[in-house]
């Protein structure tokens, strides 16, 4: 288009495909010849709890009385096999996250929030430390391919067991923790040099199969004396099947992550291409319990994207026993806040888009080893901050059951449950709103 | 049942897995210690079951009489255990202290992950033998298989025979000596000088297991990390 006319111009037009974001990442990884690594889960935007609404009680159904009639929110986990189940008084429970990945301050915050809401929080790659296991009152310690830490000392003092396969934001991928988050007290923890860029394995070092799992899960029933709770934790990519394999090899809950589901370090392009959304999971993993016979019999705790007390009841409605946070609890903590722009700015970014935590410069003091950092983060008033957060997201689900007339959020159903979208309703297995249609269902 | 074991005495207890359940004798090994005196345990009838004698922390001596399954003395503290047979999948897993000893062949991934203690294998040891080891000392009389010591962090894997392909893969900080010819080495495993304190290293371990004298440790070659993929470089991306 010439410039000596004077015919109108159309705006500068930005290519769909080749988006600015897109554009950034060609020349970054032109600059460097790495790919990508940051934190957090996929950023697209995906099918979510947000294209599902519950149908609010009236003539067909009764509501109940918001402030006055009970609404039970606990939750039993481990009922099948062990000898000592854990009873938590909310469903919303603090997802896996390693102490290394998470500073020390972070880890006693979560401990300290959960706690003081009867739920549980759970260790992560690289062992148990003093300070969580001291804080959580319920503290499921995480049995994970590379055993850093691993000890049978901790696995006695935990209250659970998650033996985990894989996680959501990475499935079939293994941890990462880069150099600069390897201080001596990570390092020795880990059994590894400080400083070197830690890679865990994808796969577990002993067992292969279900037919193994079903072996190791026998090894830790007898370690512990069948006391504890065995969860076998999945990402979601065949969630049908890697659920019925879960509950054929022994265990007493599955713990199902969608791939919204954070990570400390791992390749942009495995958060973004490799899984499923977590609304596209729990359906086929329900099926699979039902299938069984296992449903409600082997809880189902699931995760990926849950940030308020309405994917808690959806996600519940759907057939899960739980839900687990962990990048929600992380913003609870005071992970990305306004109050730190400034230095988010120097670092490159903006606060809600910070997600290069595996560089341990995060300004919160939660994603870090650095002590500095780290100190700016109050275990006690972040643990207040989380407290609050898993009360609100507690009485907001018990809004929705009670206006549904459910007298305990495990009452909640699919039939409370309508779609707007078509693929919401195909994942979902709930109708199109306004509609009866279930794609895939009925002949269509 | 003396007659077919080792003991040199009378064990204190005698539990036959052939007619009492697993769960009685684990739980009975973990009291034991704690509210019993009985040091000297024999097992009898294993007959190939898994878990055997797994999570004892009390210096215990346990015979077991016959061959065993997979995660035999799995995290095993303090306890010296003995396995009159072979071993299956994962013996000693974990293990953090204390003694095993498999007087036959072992399979996969013996010493798996393993912080501690020793573990002696009198026969040939399968693939990924001291696979994420992480501060243990494993002998192996006979062979080891493919993909052994694997990610190993910390301890020493000492192999009498030969080792398979893709020793000491990804290795960390474990010591690898190995008196056979190695099939091949994994990504940044290289074989090293044997100096005076690495010849030093093996004595002391061979002294501990009881092997003092009984081979020649100027025939066996060291193999480490070479350290080049402790930092990702893009240059190294062909070894990844």
């Amino acid at each position: 288009m010439s410039a000596h006319n004077n015919v109108p111009r159309t705006l500068p037009r930005f290519s769909n495909t080749f988006d600015p974001h897109t554009l950034s990442e060609i020349r970054r990884a032109a600059a460097t010849g790495i790919y990508d690594i940051r934190g957090a889960g996929t950023k697209r935007k995906l099918p979510h709890f947000d294209d599902l609404l519950f149908l609010g009680a009236s003539i067909s159904r009764y509501p109940l009385e918001g402030y006055r009639e009970k609404c039970g929110t606990d939750v039993v986990l481990g009922t099948r096999f062990a000898k000592k189940p854990i009873h938590l008084k909310t469903p919303v429970t603090i997802a896996g996250m390693s102490f290394g990945s998470l500073s020390a301050n972070a880890k006693d915050a979560l401990g300290r929030g959960a706690s003081a809401m009867g739920t549980s929080t759970t260790t992560g790659d690289g062992g148990m430390t003093p300070e969580e296991r001291g804080s959580s009152k319920t503290l499921v310690y995480q049995y994970l391919p590379s055993r850093y830490g691993m000890n049978p000392d901790d696995l006695r003092k935990a209250d659970a067991i998650e033996v985990v396969i894989g996680q959501g934001a990475k499935p079939g991928g293994g941890g990462m923790l880069l150099g600069q988050k390897i201080t001596e007290r990570v390092a020795g923890m880990r059994t590894l040099p400080a400083g070197i860029d830690q890679r865990s394995a994808c796969r577990h070092p002993d067992w292969t199969g279900p037919d193994d799992l079903e072996i190791k899960i026998e090894e830790l029933r007898e370690l512990t004396d069948w006391e504890k709770p065995i969860y076998v934790k999945v990402g979601a990519s065949r969630p049908y099947y890697d659920i019925s394999l879960a509950v054929k090899s022994g265990a007493d809950v599955v713990v199902l992550d969608g791939m919204q589901g954070g990570t400390a370090a791992t390749q942009d392009v495995f958060i973004e291409h490799v899984g499923l959304p977590i609304l596209a999971a729990i359906r086929p993993a329900v099926q699979a319990l039902k299938d069984l016979g296992m449903h409600r019999k082997v809880q189902l705790i699931v995760s990926g994207g849950i940030r308020s007390g309405a994917d808690v009841a959806k996600a519940l409605a759907l057939g899960a026993d739980a839900v687990a946070i962990g990048t929600a609890a992380l913003v609870a903590l005071g992970d990305n806040d306004p109050s730190y722009e400034e230095e988010y700015q120097k670092l490159g970014t903006t606060a809600g888009a910070y997600d290069d935590w595996h560089e341990g410069k995060d300004p919160a003091g939660i994603t870090t080893q650095d002590p500095l950092l780290s100190a700016r983060l109050d275990p006690v008033k972040a643990g207040r901050r989380l407290a609050n957060y898993l009360a609100v997201m507690t009485l907001e689900a018990q809004t929705i059951a009670r206006a549904c007339g459910k007298s305990h959020l495990h009452n909640l159903e699919p039939e409370d449950l309508v779609a707007l979208t078509i693929e919401a309703s195909a994942m979902a297995g709930v109708p199109l709103a306004g509609t009866e249609w279930i794609p895939g269902k009925g002949g269509y | 049942m003396n007659a077919q074991t080792n003991l040199k005495a009378a064990p204190d207890e005698t539990f036959d897995l052939g007619a009492n359940p697993l769960r009685e004798l684990n739980g009975a090994l973990h009291k034991a210690g704690v509210e019993t005196n009985a040091r000297r345990w024999l097992v009898a009838n294993p007959n190939g079951r898994h878990a055997v004698a797994c999570g004892i922390n009390a210096p215990l001596d346990v015979t077991i009489a016959g061959h065993v399954g997979y995660y035999c003395a799995g995290m095993n503290q303090q306890a010296r255990v003995i396995i009159e047979g072979n071993a299956g999948v994962g013996v000693a897993e974990n293990m953090m202290s204390g003694f095993v000893h498999v007087k036959g062949d072992a399979s996969q991934a013996a010493g798996a992950t393993a912080h501690g203690g020793m573990l002696l294998i009198d026969g040939n040891a399968g693939a990924r033998c001291g696979i994420s080891m992480k501060g243990v000392d494993i002998i192996v009389k006979g062979s080891i298989g493919h993909m052994s010591a694997f990610m190993g962090q910390a301890g020493s894997l000492i192999v009498f025979g030969d080792a398979g392909d893709a020793l000491g893969d990804s290795l960390y900080e474990a010591k690898l000596f190995v008196r056979g010819t190695v099939k091949s080495l994994g990504a940044d495993c290289i074989e090293k000088e044997m100096r005076d304190e690495h010849k030093a290293h093996l004595a002391e371990k061979l002294k501990a297991a009881g092997l003092e004298g009984s081979i020649d440790i100027s025939e066996f070659k060291r193999y480490g990390s070479a350290r080049r993929l402790y930092n990702f470089h893009i240059d190294n991306v062909d070894a990844y």
